[in-house]
């Protein structure tokens, strides 16, 4: 099997590398935005924060067509970012406000861009993996050429869907890569303290699907492996199987403190993050402080710029809570049942 | 118009559907076999092996998975073998199916079909016998259907297939073999939410669905001979269900009784009872009655699974007492 060696940062483009970079920038900034904001009670509900991971949605989703499809978990935000929906909506979104990805009714644990292939993040863990299943197999009926990558975290490999999602995607050979984002943690448990037998890749593999490893804080290496691996999917060669190993930098939601790991540790990787470690490389590869920096601030004044006008904004005119229920059957704007 | 079985006719709506539009699919467990009712017999011979899938035993895939083909544009039929094993797919119907297009602020649709054989049939005990239908009604974004009739099963399961909603199709085991005159017309579509005046009667209204229909016409058959004319509503869809209908019913009839043969505590009955007595007390000249099951897990063994059936005694006692105290 392939392993991260092969797909180190060496071997990849400047200019390649400066735009995974710049999408890792502008969701980390997304993300310390949307944080602010919900310490400071701009956004009320929970805020699940993949602060650190970043390097998995960019290096997965730059190798997708805009027809290709993902799902995403409570903890998608890069994921949509990487695959192109606005941020602007997403953070309207966040807000509750109107104009947001889904008219302000889902908040972050539901926002869907299916303009942009972008079919759902879920707020039940391993949910998203029936769903990217079924994507692909209804793409597959229709004869369409697509690929649907389904991103889920560690702490799905331990529900049902997990098994009998994978185990599908083997029997009808679907267009599908699977994506465990393993960074450590199932909600606040260790994950490696309630998952049995060797982990998700051993799980993958008895199910019939190949699968790999990569170390998910190189933004390169995962780009590059999975620049491999996709059009092998889209070839018809079956379903597959990544790990991508990163860490959580951040609490289970934007709130919580995470006193449950170990202190020296956390703070030690946020050294190895994928941002710090992309800036090093680009560094390498000649590119000059300003040009990083410039980057930078394009992308905290964008999120900063987003997150103003969703402030602004106004809520949902109150008949949406009654409307895109259902047309058979839909209550009445106003009546009690 | 032919006449032919319940099962026949909601393997013609099949049929049709799939032959009118090809986005429409089925999937579960065995249906290359023709199901396990027979409900799609030869449909793989015409359709082939990709539109009638036979499916691992993987009751939440089967159900996530349509979800997914239905959000992409495909038009699944599920088929969940059994009403019971679809508990074993909870959180893709109610969690997933009825709220993705409410959530993602209707960008998408969810247009699927959950069929659901249901009910007491064959002394099949505590987990092959249920009837949960009142579950599904409390759920927004879920149709529930419940037909009686073979032309109702074709016609109802035909409107369900073109619906864009998530529609919960619950089909009684012992009907299946039920026959009565369907029409062959290829359009033939009966919609989701008018109910239908089963029998007239001037003294009592009895509003039920499915099997119950056929136990309370033969428990109004009794009753006329000791002179109770009852009227019975056949509901056909649980959600949306026909208030009107049986509003101006129980206004002509001024007695109401709910018969279903779910459990009486929290059943559907409890809805309608409670929302005539909002809007029609009134009028009524009887306390109205609810008649479900006793809140017993069904038994195996027959006198018992017996003392939990709805039977035409049943309900000719209660009439009685509704009309005589």
């Amino acid at each position: 099997m392939p392993n991260d060696a092969v797909y180190s940062s060496h071997n990849i483009d400047r200019d390649r590398l400066v735009d995974l970079y710049r999408t890792m920038r502008r969701i980390r900034a997304f993300e310390e935005a949307a944080e602010k904001a919900s310490l400071n009670g701009q956004v009320g509900g929970a805020v699940h924060l993949s602060i650190g991971q970043e390097a998995v949605a960019a290096g997965v989703c730059a190798n997708l067509r805009r027809t290709d499809q993902i799902t995403t978990t409570h903890r998608g935000h890069g994921h949509c970012i990487a695959k192109g929906t606005d941020p602007g909506a997403m953070m309207l979104e966040l807000f509750g406000k109107e104009g947001g990805t889904c008219g302000g009714k889902g908040g972050s644990m539901h926002i869907a861009d299916f303009e942009v292939g972008m079919l759902g993040a879920n707020g039940v863990v391993a949910a998203g993996i029936p769903i990217a299943v079924g994507a692909a197999h209804g793409a597959k009926l229709m004869g369409e050429d697509k690929v649907v990558v389904c991103f889920f975290g560690d702490g799905a490999i331990n529900r049902g869907p997990f098994m009998e999602g994978l185990n599908w995607a083997t029997v009808f050979k679907l267009p599908v890569l699977f994506v465990c984002e393993h960074n450590g943690f199932a909600s606040t448990t260790h994950s490696d303290a309630v998952t049995g037998g060797g982990g998700a890749n051993a799980r993958a593999e008895s199910l019939g699907l190949e699968a790999f490893d990569v170390d998910g804080n190189d933004v390169a290496a995962v780009d590059g492996l999975v620049g491999d691996l996709i059009p092998r999917i889209r070839g018809g060669a079956g379903p597959m199987f990544l790990s991508a190993r990163t860490y959580r930098l951040k609490g289970h939601t934007s709130v919580d403190p995470a006193l449950y790991r170990d202190q020296d540790y956390a703070a030690a990787q946020w050294n190895v993050d994928p941002l710090v470690r992309a800036a090093n490389e680009l560094h390498r590869l000649g590119l000059g402080d300003s040009d990083l920096s410039d980057i930078d601030s394009a992308a905290v004044g964008e999120m900063g710029r987003v997150a103003e006008t969703a402030e602004a904004a106004d809520t949902p005119a109150l008949e949406h809570a009654f409307a895109d229920i259902q047309d058979v059957g839909a209550p009445v704007w106003g009546s009690r049942s | 118009m032919s006449v032919i079985s319940y099962q026949e006719a909601g393997l013609q709506a099949v049929a049709e559907e799939m032959r009118r539009d090809e986005r429409v699919w089925a999937l579960g467990e065995d249906l290359g076999r023709g199901g396990v009712f027979g409900q799609y017999r030869g449909l793989v011979d015409e359709f082939g092996p990709e539109r009638i899938a036979d499916t691992p035993i993987s009751e939440a895939t089967i159900m996530g998975a349509s979800v997914g083909a239905a959000l992409v544009g495909t038009r699944p039929i599920v088929e969940m073998r059994f009403a019971d094993f679809a508990l074993c797919a909870v959180d893709e119907m109610v969690n997933q199916a009825a709220k993705a297009r409410f959530m993602f602020g209707g960008q998408a649709r969810v247009p699927m079909v959950i069929r659901q054989p249901s009910g007491m049939w064959r002394s099949s005990a505590a987990q092959h016998s249920q009837s949960l239908e009142a579950w599904y009604t409390h759920i927004p974004g879920l149709v529930v259907a419940a037909p009686y009739t073979p032309a109702d099963n074709k016609g109802l399961l035909k409107s369900a297939i073109r619906c864009d909603d998530p529609v919960i199709y619950i089909e009684h085991k012992d009907n299946w073999t039920l026959e009565g005159e369907v029409p062959d017309d290829d359009d033939y579509l009966m919609p989701l939410g008018p109910a239908r005046l089963a029998r007239e009667g001037a003294d009592l209204t009895v509003v039920t669905w499915s099997k119950m229909v056929g136990v309370a016409e033969q428990a109004a058959e009794q009753a006329a001979a000791k002179g109770i004319e009852i009227e019975i509503v056949d509901l056909r869809t649980l959600w949306p269900w026909d208030q009107e209908m049986v509003f101006a019913s129980v206004a002509r009839t001024k007695r109401l009784m709910v018969v279903h043969e779910a459990v009486q505590v929290g059943g559907f009955g409890a809805e309608i009872a409670a929302t005539v007595a909002e809007h029609m007390a009134h009028v009524l000249v009887a306390p109205i009655r609810r008649l479900g099951a006793p809140r017993a897990p069904i038994s195996y063994a027959k006198p018992l699974e017996d003392l939990l059936r709805i039977t035409p005694d049943k309900i000719l006692g209660m009439a009685q007492e509704q009309m005589w105290g």
